[in-house]
């Protein structure tokens, strides 16, 4: 069973729609980065970018006009892809209630001490993600599946994402417990994309994941960042649409859960300062259950975070600021200078100049 | 509908549609009238867009260079025509297939059912050439056209341009659909024969001959026919109107016009600038009914036109070379179709997001077909209610009443007379239709006449020697059963017209409502007046000269002003008009002469009806 899950869903087919691909192809690069592995990520891509023949870079996809990463990279593993991306296999999914010969690759594995990411990205609308071009998922449809997979013990907490025009209006519906949702614009609004590659000829990536990725890149698995700035990752300036948020379904107080928690595989640890008993396997079988409670006692809600991999002190130590003159002295610098070359030369010079 | 059902309320409709008719009918006639000058301002037209998502114009960075290639091909492609005195089969054979396309011929033979004196033709053979790009990664069933009519004396840079870009396509790897670089000859009956062998049918009466058809590509999505006959261009006209008044999907003309914003290339309609904010609404309304006498002719404006009868969308580009100052080189023209062509590339489905029924009064907006449909709807709305008087006229209120009479008093139609005025009129409608083209020949011969006026005097003679056929009435009332009659199927055959091309309903409609809701034998003189203006050659006449007045160059070189000159041009409009019909399919003939003329003739009739 993981601990932590990853869904993320592109719904949208069709080469104008390259950036919700990007999109998603990024996030997953970002998770991976963070170390939760393939086997743990549910990947669901509508259409495929990579081979369309109207890609002037085969087998690529790029998420930036500078084509530096190609997110498309030698080990992408898409669980779900071109027309088996449908409302029907999304829900079967979220449930568990797939057929018996679904392969572990394609089951969401998780139980009720799972954390579950979310992303999706597609062409929304007032109430509603469209997949495929055929059909749609309604908000209700989707918190009733949540519901459901509550009911089941198939989570502990879901962060759900979500970039599409009028996103907000997908998480107005839900209604389970540990639910925490963002959405990159509010009803009635457009999602906007960020940039054209005009050497591929199309919109590479959307302003919401674009920010969103570009926090994703400062973290790293030992990071202390919480999931409350998360909210704050694409203000209004950057976004033009207003990303909303959800967060009265969260028990916790959203400014003490770290983003890797949803973000990386980064395990819970709970230190504990006295020397806990274990009970030999024949005691636990012969106790009473109603005693079991006691070995937990003690352990307070007050946790203190480990930071696990010392790796990562290491890469904050690792990297020295290089030196550099203040600001200010450059800027007096130059000023200098020209106040220099002007009394030299007179300003009638200008004109050679510009 | 209780309303019409329910006998008393029915009688009260029927009262009042009697008592405030002629109202009613001046009214419907005037708003027509009014809606239709309307039309360029903004609530009827609204801004263009472009509505389909997949085409993603202005993307792309254009990589096109091939200017200087351009050139030199298009000087060498003139010299090669020079050589062989007409399409330089052999040299374009051997140019497409060094620069890599894959290359077919196809030769056809169509001939005329007379001679044809305008483009001097009769048995016309020909050859066209086939370029095909194929797209490496498909499946070679899609592909788009780039069309270049072969001119004897013209539109040898568009060749060199075609060519050249064809190379740089080519090399590039980003291809969905195949190109086809396509060069016809002898314009709109070479393209013909071409889209008839490349979809395997003939849409005309005229049997047309061709060679098998190698290469086939799948479905055409769209094409392009390029018009460029200088090294440097001013600006672009967008042609649109194909035969019949079919428009190509208006995201098509938008794409084109919002790349030339891109390119800082001036694109045009009609051969106008856009309208300026002084004077607007003459100029956009100028725009406009340039196009509707356009659609209305049923010729196509371009080569491009006979596409659109194959549903593919087709826009006819054709540079134009004036005194302005900015000039686009080929370079530039090249780039700015690379961007077309690319932005066509991207599409996933035909072209269905847009419109296909619209009036243009400039590129920045558009009438919707529901904008403009009403205004003749509400102007043949008045052939009805005309209708519906004539009835209650003939079933008067008493007879209604008593079911029986009505009944038992059937024989008070004058069905011989008047049964034998609609078929007279509808044979003579068949005689005008064949007897040019069965008779041309004879007539040729006894009045020593060339023989496309031999065919438009013999349309002539016919229509009007018609005019003298006996029509003598048997009863006083019969009149009103023939007009009855004739109403009917006028509004009917006008209002079918409307939803298909509107511009020439909406024309037909002008002058002959009134003429037929006047037509009785008590006003003979204004009827004859009226029905004289509404006759067919009238219309047509008039139709020429409102578009020789309109024309932004005037009237060209060589042709004789005043009456007799355009008397003569539509005489030989007549005989162009029957002989697009065999050879093209335009229905503009067949419409007056089978439709409009016995509907017309049965009106004459009911105004010289001898009571």
């Amino acid at each position: 069973m993981c601990q932590y899950c990853l869904i993320q869903v592109c719904t949208s087919r069709f080469w104008f729609n390259y950036r919700h691909v990007a999109n998603v192809l990024s996030v997953y690069r970002s998770v991976k980065r963070l170390g939760i592995p393939d086997s743990h990520i549910i990947m669901m891509l509508a259409d495929d970018m990579a081979c369309n023949a109207r890609n002037p870079r085969p087998a690529t996809v790029f998420n930036n006009a500078h084509e530096q990463i190609n997110v498309y990279g030698d080990d992408v593993e898409v669980d779900y892809r071109g027309y088996e991306v449908t409302v029907e296999n999304f829900v079967r999914l979220l449930m568990g209630r797939v057929p018996p010969n679904t392969p572990r690759s394609k089951r969401l594995l998780s139980d009720e001490r799972s954390n579950i990411l979310i992303y999706m990205t597609g062409h929304g609308g007032d109430g509603f993600l469209k997949f495929q071009d055929s059909e749609e998922i309604t908000n209700i449809e989707l918190a009733d599946a949540f519901e459901q997979m509550w009911q089941k013990k198939r989570y502990h907490e879901i962060a759900f994402i979500m970039d599409t025009c009028q996103a907000v209006s997908m998480y107005q519906k839900f209604y389970s417990p540990n639910i925490v949702a963002i959405a990159s614009s509010q009803v009635g609004e457009d999602s906007l994309s960020h940039h054209v590659d005009s050497s591929i000829g199309v919109y590479v990536i959307d302003r919401f994941t674009y920010y969103l990725l570009e926090f994703l890149e400062k973290i790293h698995p030992a990071s202390q960042n919480t999931m409350d700035e998360l909210f704050r990752v694409c203000p209004k300036r950057d976004c033009i649409s207003t990303p909303g948020q959800r967060t009265d379904l969260f028990s916790r107080d959203l400014s003490t859960v770290l983003i890797t928690e949803f973000f990386g595989s980064v395990r819970k640890v709970e230190l504990v300062t006295r020397v806990v008993s274990v009970p030999s396997l024949r005691d636990l079988l012969t106790t009473v259950p109603g005693k079991k409670d006691d070995i937990n006692e003690g352990v307070t809600l007050s946790n203190v975070f480990a930071d696990q991999l010392p790796v990562a002190q290491m890469v904050q130590k690792g990297k020295q600021k290089e030196w550099h003159p203040p600001d200010g002295f450059i800027l007096a610098f130059w000023a200098l200078v020209l106040l220099v070359f002007f009394k030299t030369y007179g300003m009638k010079h200008l004109t050679f100049i510009f | 509908m209780g309303l019409l059902s329910d006998p008393q309320s029915r009688e009260r409709v029927l009262l009042f549609l009697i008592r405030h008719n002629s109202k009613l009918c001046i009214l419907c006639y005037a708003l027509g009238l009014v809606w239709f000058l309307l039309l360029p301002l903004p609530p009827l037209s609204a801004p263009t867009y472009i509505s389909e998502n997949a085409l993603l114009p202005g993307l792309v960075k254009r990589e096109f260079v091939g200017g200087p290639q351009a050139l030199s091909l298009s000087r060498e492609f003139a010299a090669n025509k020079a050589l062989v005195g007409g399409l330089p089969v052999e040299w374009l054979n051997k140019t497409m297939t060094s620069l890599g396309l894959e290359v077919h011929t196809q030769t056809f033979a169509v001939d005329l059912p007379f001679p044809d004196e305008i483009n001097e033709r009769y048995h016309v053979r020909g050859t066209n050439v086939q370029g095909v790009v194929r797209a490496r990664r498909a499946a070679s069933t899609e592909a788009l056209v780039l069309h270049v009519p072969f001119l004897p004396e013209a539109n040898d840079q568009a060749m060199g341009l075609a060519l050249s870009l064809a190379a740089h396509f080519r090399k590039q790897v980003y291809w969905a659909k195949d190109l086809i670089v396509l060069v016809t000859e002898h314009d709109l009956l070479g393209i013909q024969a071409w889209l008839g062998a490349y979809h395997g049918i003939n849409l005309t009466s005229l049997g047309v001959r061709s060679s098998e058809l190698g290469g086939y590509c799948g479905a055409l999505q769209a094409a392009i026919t390029l018009q460029l006959s200088s090294d440097v261009a001013t600006s672009i006209d967008l042609q649109l109107h194909g035969p019949n008044g079919l428009l190509p999907n208006l995201d098509l003309p938008n794409l084109v016009h919002h790349l030339c914003l891109h390119a800082k290339v001036l694109c045009t309609v009609q051969e106008l600038l856009p309208p300026q904010e002084d004077n607007a609404w003459w100029q956009s309304m100028h725009i406009m009914l340039l196009q509707a006498l356009g659609q209305a002719s049923t010729k196509p404006a371009s080569e491009h036109g006979l596409f659109l009868r194959h549903r593919v969308e087709a826009l006819g580009l054709k540079a134009i070379n004036s005194h302005r100052q900015e000039k686009a080189s080929l370079e530039k023209l090249g780039r700015l179709l690379e961007g077309v062509f690319r932005s066509l590339n991207n599409l996933l489905e035909r072209f269905h997001q847009s419109f296909f029924f619209y009036l243009l009064p400039s590129l920045q907006s558009y009438v919707s077909i529901g904008n403009y449909a009403p205004c003749a709807a509400a102007i043949l709305v008045v052939l009805f209610l005309c209708a519906v008087e004539l009835w209650a006229k003939l079933n008067p209120e008493k007879e209604r009443r008593t079911r029986e009479a009505a009944a038992s008093n059937p024989a008070s139609i004058p069905w011989l007379s008047v049964i034998g005025s609609i078929v007279i009129a509808h044979g003579l409608g068949i005689a005008l239709y064949l007897g040019p083209l069965v008779a041309h020949q004879r007539a040729a011969n006894y009045f020593d006449l060339p023989e496309d006026e031999a065919v438009s005097l013999t349309a002539l003679g016919i229509g009007v020697s018609s005019l003298s056929l006996p029509h003598r009435g048997s009863t006083p009332q019969g009149w009103i059963w023939l007009k009855l009659f004739a109403l009917l199927e006028l509004g009917m055959l006008l209002l079918a017209l409307d939803l298909l091309n509107f511009p020439l309903a909406f024309m037909l409609a002008i002058p002959t409502v009134p003429a037929a809701v006047v037509s009785q034998p008590s006003h003979k003189t204004a009827s004859i007046a009226l029905l004289l203006v509404a006759s067919p050659a009238v219309i047509s006449l008039m139709g020429l000269a409102m578009k020789t007045e309109l024309n932004p160059h005037g009237p060209t070189s060589g042709q004789l002003g005043g009456f007799i000159g355009l008397f003569l041009r539509w005489l030989q409009c007549l005989s162009q008009s029957i002989l697009e019909h065999q050879s093209l399919g335009t229905n503009l003939y067949p419409l007056f002469t089978l439709g409009l003329f016995p509907c017309w003739l049965q009106l004459w009739h009911v105004a010289l009806w001898k009571e």
